[in-house]
């Protein structure tokens, strides 16, 4: 088994069916080392933990058994402590590393079973990725290098040079077209990357935790790009991060990585609000709550001596933006979804999360 | 050997925690190897003379006789085996053509007419755009100062002949040398397979590629170019693997995700991205290629070697100056032109500035003047030969060069006798003469149980082993005599230039400013051809082995310090500070801790001065040093001597072979260090 299933339907971004789905990975392994082949499907070392792995068989297990649906539009966000294998699962979706076993579909189309020039048709037209440490050729300026992609799938001068220009322009880089690499600023090569990768055009975007090297300011200002882009493009986009508050700002969906392993993959505000285990709980602990929480998550069942008749909002509200709503009411607020009451938020249920966002900021 | 002996031991010093347990192995072993060379002096006296397989020089052991049989059936099947018929001689007739193409165009007579087919004047013109299209105006000028101080010395057409052979030589190489290194650096099998090959190429000395090769590629251009082929492609190899290697991955992995082929990836991303590691290796493939096709000149290969080489012979050392000026000029022409190319490919050009503007326009407007210069010594003789009187008066410097030599070496030898000779006899007498009677005149299971225990000491026991087998194989040869002899000359100098490379090397460790200064001028004296080191020692002190000597220890000498100088710096700041916050003195500093974690590159710099100071002790045997050197030139020259010679080659890549796994077994052991050459 292989998708880990979402414990409580949201109403946003529920996970999409395999045959809609613009990526549909199923029971994926990569494992590294001596003997790799045989560790998938030896039930013994399936459970093995990657340390008794790696001491018994010498191999590393880097990404076990891992499952989930991409939704065609949706930023999918792939999050883990380092070395919990995220870098391996996104090369393994674009074959930059060959998987040990599973399944990866593309738009319905089997990744695995594409040969090699097939490969090469998908990766020129389909899909593209963005590198952590940008991958710039430093012999080239960069308009070449965002054109680099076009020349290799073959595209005449004219065309390569014109679409180049219009992603340059996108990503904000108008007058450095004839700059080299190493005369931009962090941000800016990384710019470099994002048009690089936009100018095929693909439908699917892969990026390896592309604003790590950056520093926080400008992190920030990278993450509102994609945001930017994301609405102007509409790319569906697989994004790897270590930072859990780069994948609540960027991410409809957040797959969490232990060891190779998938944990939970949910909506933010559901991470947040029931993570499946300790290893979640104590990895959502740190960020500010009451701006990702929604009253979903902190509502309770009505007791009996509790006044019904309080004002409404909907389960989705944010607990930031329904904090003054609530506490303004002298009874409690009902959450209620298409008529039917679902809970009630009282002083003390947002208080208690408040309080802890005034405790961690 | 007793080369990579350890250094005798202080009293044990006060050394850091992370010497310590060097520390305590190191005066054990230094102090064994004292008794065995104490043992070899006590049993020489009692068995001087004994077994020594001595072989006077027109004597034949059965394997030269042999090897005379083999190279006179192998010159008899030449006309009638198919192996000549059509592999080899179509090779040397493809050679021979080649290398025959390109002296015609610049040395020699061709088509029909008395003068090559670019004189002179087209040569300077071509050369000089060249070297300032591919690295800037500055070694452009440099180029056309050099050729036409070349031409004034009298040396035009041996200049062109050598720099014929060595740019078809160097031809070749790149067409060979690039996809062998890159195919070297994207598969790290091919790598390791090729590694042992290249470093056994470069190990072995100049001078043993030669007579082998004369027996199928006969004398000439053609055997000069082979031999320049496999002793100068190493580098070029090496580099552009390196270079190939050392493209980040993330730059790779970024082409393979926008859906690049391999030969996409090489064109638009590994090459590009190695050209300046390759561009280094260019660099040293032409200046080592520049040095064999000088030394092939024993081969009969034309050009300025083969004027040294007759000017040695007859010990005229003005032409010999003359010559070997003329060659020194070259190598730093063709030095400074493709470093300043491999500069070039390094830093890209920023259009915006003015003087790159005007680059190609200018670039432009040279092409069109080189190419009417090119007409120009089609058509005028002035401009086709290079003209020894202009207007009456002769312009000609060559003699000019040779005749003050000579006077410089008459004033010296007349004035410095007494110092250089005494120099000299001293040197002889107290240190040469007993170190190469105790090599030579003790019998050789004697010499051999020392050597093989002193191997064991400096390296362990598979170094051991080596000696062991290496030595036991040059007895094979039948010229155990000659070799000890030869190995006699190679551990003196070897010595010598560890010293100085422990002197110099810790004071330009130590000193940035010694470090400036004398680095450029290492540097220089590594790109010179060994050939041209002989000359100025022949002129001080006259044909003998101590003149061979010298000039091996000149020669070794900038590598060795330069790779200690390099292993003192990279001791971390911190430790020194350390150091000498505790109260060490300088002297304290450099003996506990500089030296001791700078041993691997010790005997790094050992391994390499070891092989530097064979292949020129080797040359030497010109020079009046005698033994195998001279058994190997005396082969060239004397037909029924051809074996012996072969024989003579197969010695010293024995001993070469067993110098350089010895010391690189003592290197291993010395432990890592943070320098790695
Ligand atoms: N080529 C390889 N050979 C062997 N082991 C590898 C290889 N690549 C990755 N691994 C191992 O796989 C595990 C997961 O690595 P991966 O790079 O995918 O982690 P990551 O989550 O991306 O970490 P980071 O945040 O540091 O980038 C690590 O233990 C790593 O050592
Ligand atoms: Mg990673």
């Amino acid at each position: 088994m292989g998708a880990v299933t979402a414990p409580t339907a949201t109403a946003s971004a529920a996970a999409p069916s395999p045959a809609q789905a613009a990526v549909s990975v199923r029971g994926l392994w990569k494992v590294f080392g001596p003997g790799a082949r045989s560790v998938p499907t030896d039930p013994a070392a399936r459970a093995l933990s990657r340390r008794e792995l790696l001491e018994q068989r010498g191999c590393t297990a880097a990404v076990r058994d891992v499952g989930f649906d991409v939704a065609p539009g949706e930023v999918f966000v792939v999050m883990g402590l380092s070395g919990s294998g995220k870098s391996t699962l996104v090369r393994c979706l674009t074959r930059l590393v060959e998987p040990t076993a599973g399944q990866v579909l593309l738009e319905g189309e089997d990744l695995l079973a594409a040969d090699d020039r097939r490969l090469r048709e998908l990766r020129r037209h389909s899909f593209a990725m963005v590198f952590q440490h940008f991958g710039l050729l430093p012999h080239r300026r960069v308009l070449d290098n965002v054109s680099y992609g076009l020349e290799i799938a073959g595209t005449g001068k004219a065309q390569r040079r014109r679409r180049a220009q219009e992603v340059v322009d996108l990503v904000g880089l108008s007058g450095y077209e004839a700059a080299y690499p190493h005369q931009l600023s962090g941000g800016m090569q990384q710019r470099v990357g994002l048009a690089r990768a936009l100018a095929g055009d693909p439908g699917l975007l892969f990026l390896d935790e592309p604003f790590s090297a950056l520093d926080p300011l400008i992190r920030r200002e990278m993450q509102n790009e994609v945001v930017r882009l994301h609405r102007e493009v509409g790319t569906t986009m697989v994004f790897v991060t270590h930072d859990l508050r780069e994948a609540l700002r960027l991410g409809d969906r957040i797959l969490i990585m232990r060891d190779g392993r998938p944990v939970q993959c949910a909506p933010g505000d559901e991470l947040l609000g029931a993570p499946a285990d300790d290893y979640v709980r104590d990895f959502v602990r740190e960020v500010p709550r009451a701006g990702v929480l929604t009253l979903r998550w902190i509502m309770r069942p009505p007791a009996a001596d509790d006044p019904l008749d309080g004002p409404e909002l909907g389960p989705d509200v944010v607990v930031r933006e329904a904090t003054r709503a609530v506490l303004a009411a002298d009874r409690p607020v009902k959450v209620v979804a298409d008529g039917r009451l679902l809970g009630i938020v009282g002083h003390d249920e947002i208080l208690s999360i408040v309080a802890d966002a005034e405790q961690v900021g | 050997m007793a080369v990579a002996a350890p250094p005798a031991p202080s009293p044990p010093a006060p050394s850091p925690a992370t010497s310590s347990a060097v520390g305590r192995r190191r005066p054990r072993r230094a102090l064994l190897a004292v008794g065995v060379v104490g043992a070899w002096v006590l049993l020489w006296v009692l068995l001087q003379g004994r077994d020594t397989l001595f072989l006077s020089p027109a004597t034949l052991t059965p394997l030269h006789r042999r090897l005379n049989e083999l190279a006179d059936a192998v010159s008899a099947g030449r006309d009638s085996s198919p192996v000549f018929l059509y592999g080899v001689d179509l090779v040397r007739a493809g050679l021979d053509a080649f290398v025959g193409g390109v002296q015609d165009l610049l040395a020699r007579p061709s088509g029909g007419r008395p003068v090559p087919a670019v004189g002179w004047l087209g040569v300077v013109a071509v050369a000089t755009w060249l070297a300032t299209a591919l690295g800037n105006l500055r070694v452009g000028a440099l180029t056309a100062a050099g050729l036409v101080l070349l031409g004034l010395q009298g040396l035009w057409t041996e200049s062109m002949d050598t720099l014929a052979l060595t740019l078809s030589a160097v031809a070749l190489c790149l067409l060979i040398g690039v996809p062998l290194g890159v195919w070297a650096g994207l598969s790290p099998r091919v790598h390791r397979l090729l590694t042992p090959v290249l470093d056994f190429l470069q190990t072995m000395p100049t001078f043993v590629y030669l007579a082998p090769l004369t027996l199928f590629f006969l004398i000439g251009p053609a055997s000069a170019t082979v031999a320049t082929l496999l002793y100068a492609l190493p580098p070029v190899v090496r580099l552009t693997a390196h270079g190939v290697r050392s493209v980040p991955p993330s730059v790779v992995e970024a082409s393979t995700s926008l859906g690049a082929t391999g030969p996409q990836r090489l064109r638009g991303v590994l090459l590009p991205m190695s050209t300046r590691t390759i561009a280094l290796g260019v660099n040293q493939t032409i200046m080592a290629a520049l040095s064999m096709v000088t030394v092939a000149a024993l081969i009969d290969a034309p050009g300025l070697g083969r004027t040294v080489l007759k000017a040695l012979q007859t010990l005229d050392v003005g032409v010999a100056f003359n010559a070997g000026l003329a060659i020194v000029v070259l190598a730093i022409v063709l030095d400074r032109t493709t470093t300043a190319a491999s500069e070039r490919a390094q830093t890209r050009p920023d259009r915006s500035r003015r003087s790159a503007r005007l680059r190609r326009p200018a670039l432009l407007v040279g092409a069109v003047a080189a190419g009417a210069a090119v007409l120009l010594s089609r058509t005028y003789l002035w401009a086709a030969q290079f003209p020894s009187v202009v207007g009456g008066t002769d312009i000609g410097i060559g003699d000019d060069v040779a005749r003050t030599a000579d006077s410089v070496t008459g004033l010296v030898q007349e004035h410095l006798s007494g110092i250089t000779g005494g120099l000299k006899d001293a040197v002889t007498l107290f240190l040469l003469n007993p170190f190469e009677e105790l090599l030579t005149g003790s019998p050789w299971y004697v010499v051999l149980t020392a050597l093989v225990c002193l191997s064991a000491l400096a390296g362990g026991a598979r170094a051991a082993v080596t000696t062991a087998v290496g030595l036991a194989l040059v007895i094979g040869t039948g010229l155990w005599f000659d070799a000890m002899t030869t190995l006699a000359s190679t551990v003196l100098a070897t010595l010598v230039v560890m010293a100085l490379g422990l002197v110099v090397g810790v004071w330009m460790g130590r000193s940035r400013r010694a470090d400036a200064v004398l680095r450029p001028l290492l540097d220089a004296g590594q790109t010179l051809p060994a050939f041209v080191y002989l000359v100025p020692f022949l002129a001080l002190f006259g044909a003998s082995r101590f003149t061979a000597i010298t000039a091996a220890v000149v020669y070794a000498a900038p590598v060795a310090i330069k790779i200690v100088a390099d292993g003192i710096r990279s001791v971390p700041a911190t430790t020194v500070e350390a150091a000498t916050a505790l109260g060490s003195t300088r002297w304290q500093v450099v003996r506990a801790v500089q030296l001791p974690m700078a041993g691997r590159s010790l005997a790094l710099a050992a391994n390499q001065g070891v092989i530097f100071v064979l292949s020129m002790v080797v040359v030497g045997g010109l020079v009046g040093a005698g033994a195998l050197g001279y058994d190997v030139v005396a082969g060239f020259s004397q037909g029924e001597l051809y074996g012996k010679g072969l024989a003579a080659g197969a010695a010293i890549v024995l001993l070469g072979s067993v110098l350089d796994r010895v010391t690189q077994a003592a290197a291993r052991r010395a432990g890592p260090d943070a320098h790695a050459a």
